[in-house]
């Protein structure tokens, strides 16, 4: 038997990076209690910043905006991923599978200025040949967002589809089902979990985006990174604290729940004698 | 009495199925063709206009002159590039700052990775949840936590000064050090989660039949583990390093005067100066270095996505 010993390096570092990870995102939450302006001084408690971001008009729209920019994206990330994720895992002998599995892979890793860049050259181009996109916006950022975010939901959703028994789709088809008819009695309901957080994933990441958002965006469409970015050029401030204090909540009770959802899950599986 | 069996005959069926392919690939497909690969055949092509006062800010490529095609070839752009030292200072300064990085990632997240695959079951998940978490919040407010800790009377240097280590507080922020900081700060997650993955699939058997033999755990590690994980190392280093190269909020936000890096050298171009042609031949010229590790990438990305479990 290999032991592992309780005081293990790789413990102690896993504890420390740990540490590293978390204590920034502390120091965030603590200051945007701070009475101060100025982040060395402790002035005592305060929730003045957040009485100050409500107030704040460009910050709440902005918000809205991106939520909705999100949520749209996140959704139609959710089809063409998966259908991106059937393609790979399903479909071995397509013609032009190639391709579309290089070029759903490379937004993993792509630089981002890159595919701010070339997408604005597209909209332009676009616009000039076809009258469309007149304006920049909502709609622009909502098409790039879509295509780096189906690359995240395709990696997930065909990491689940690899776990699927082939066998019940082919016992359905056999029995009659139509293909289309399979999927979403059989197949959809096994990926459901993953399709649930490949929407997660897209919906942080479009949220979180401001390079390609700066980019493809108009003068109409702020995105809230957008915001936050030209309030945090000029140096440290309160108000952004109080945001990040609101984000990291939001985002540790979504976290909190889905393990709570998924330890469920699992304890069921494991009562269940045939699974 | 086989015909009753089957509600429709099979050469229909076979043609449904064909048909949902066609589709199935097809809406994927197009949609990247349009929004991935055509806006890069646009970007070499602006890389090879000049730059004009109009709007768009370059000059077509094709153009009909007395009934025939004239096609108007700029190599400027990337002359340019060779001419100005600022250019090739700021590609090797992010391949430096980027490789730097993705060094201490790798020393750190190795050993976090062991540990979360060698930890009791019920305990992976958590972990697991704990290491994704920050990189679920806002990269930017990640960042931004740093210009509080590290600024001039930012947190660090109080405390420094507190415990009597310093007399004057030290300059971290606005440094090349503060940008690797940063970059291991907020991508040290994408290097952990592929070393995991491949971590807890390893046959424990194959290490317990090392120390049968007589191993120990330490050559056990450098002869079986490390090698066996190499897939593991090469996807997080790439998920680092690839993204690293090309970052433009960390040297903006964390850097300095002196920090240059090609990311935050091509934004200038194309916001502050207004060049596209030139931002695009920078892009050009990015893309091109980053092709050998992109493709890399995408080989292990492609059979992880392709074997069955």
């Amino acid at each position: 038997m290999v032991k592992s010993r309780s005081f293990s390096f790789s413990k102690v570092m896993l504890v420390l990076g740990l540490l590293f990870l978390y204590l920034p995102m502390f120091v965030l939450i603590v200051y945007s209690f701070n009475a101060s302006r100025l982040v060395s001084v402790w002035a005592g408690f305060s929730t003045q910043w957040y009485g100050e971001l409500f107030r704040d008009e460009q910050i709440l729209s902005a918000v809205w905006m991106s939520l909705r920019i999100a949520f749209y994206s996140a959704s139609m990330a959710v089809c063409l991923g998966t259908l991106c994720a059937f393609v790979i895992t399903r479909f071995k002998k397509m013609r032009g599978r190639t391709l579309l599995s290089s070029m759903i892979t490379a937004p993993l890793v792509m630089p981002e200025v890159i595919t701010g860049l070339s997408l604005l050259l597209l909209f332009v181009q676009m616009a000039q040949t076809i009258g469309w996109p007149v304006d920049r916006g909502m709609a622009t950022i909502w098409i790039a967002h879509t295509t780096f975010c189906s690359a995240y939901v395709a990696v997930v959703v065909s990491a689940r589809l690899q776990e699927v028994d082939r066998s019940i789709e082919e016992a359905a088809m056999d029995l009659g089902c139509t293909p289309l008819k399979t999927f979403f009695v059989i197949t959809l309901p096994v990926i459901a979990p993953a399709l649930v957080s490949g929407w997660l994933l897209a919906f942080t990441l479009s949220l979180d985006d401001l390079v390609i958002a700066s980019f493809v965006s108009g003068p109409g469409a702020t995105t809230l990174p957008m915001v936050v970015f030209s309030s945090v050029r000029m140096g440290v401030s309160p108000k952004i604290n109080a945001l990040a204090t609101l984000i990291i909540l939001a985002v540790s009770l979504i976290a909190f729940i889905a393990w709570f959802l998924m330890r469920r899950a699992e304890r069921r599986r494991l009562q269940t004698p045939d699974a | 009495m086989r015909r009753k069996l089957l509600p429709t005959p099979l050469t229909e069926r076979v043609r449904a199925v064909l048909f949902n392919r066609r589709v199935v690939f097809g809406i994927p497909f197009l949609w990247l063709l349009l929004f991935f690969l055509l806006p890069f055949a646009l970007v070499l092509k602006i890389s090879l206009t000049s730059a004009v006062m109009a709007i768009p800010p370059y000059e077509p490529v094709f153009r009909w002159l007395d009934n025939t095609l004239s096609v108007v070839v700029n190599i400027g752009n990337y002359l340019f590039l060779l001419s100005d030292s600022l250019y090739f200072a700021a590609y090797w300064g992010s391949v430096k700052t980027a490789f730097l990085a993705t060094v201490v990632c790798l020393l750190i997240g190795y050993p976090m990775a062991y540990a979360m695959a060698r930890a009791p079951k019920h305990w992976q998940l958590v972990l697991l949840l704990m290491v994704m978490l920050p990189s679920w919040t806002s990269f930017l407010i990640r960042v931004y936590a740093w210009m509080g800790i590290l600024g001039n009377q930012g947190l660090l240097n109080s405390f420094l000064m507190w415990l009597g280590l310093i007399d004057q507080p030290l300059k971290m922020l606005n440094t090349n050090f503060a940008v690797v900081l940063g970059i291991v700060y907020a991508y040290l997650p994408f290097m952990v989660l592929p070393i995991y993955t491949n971590l807890v699939k390893l046959d424990v058997r194959l290490l317990e039949a090392a120390s049968d033999l007589g191993c120990r755990s330490l050559t056990t590690f450098w002869a079986i583990t490390l090698p066996l994980s190499k897939a593991g190392i090469l996807a997080g280093s790439m998920l680092v390093f690839i993204p690293a190269v090309g970052e433009f909020v960390i040297p903006e936000l964390l850097g300095g005067p002196d920090t240059l890096m090609i990311g935050k050298v091509l934004w200038e171009e194309f916001f502050n100066n207004r060049d596209w042609p030139v931002a695009s031949a920078l892009a050009i010229v990015m893309l091109l270095l980053l092709l050998v590790p992109i493709v890399l990438f995408h080989r292990f990305q492609a059979r992880e996505m392709e074997k069955h479990g």
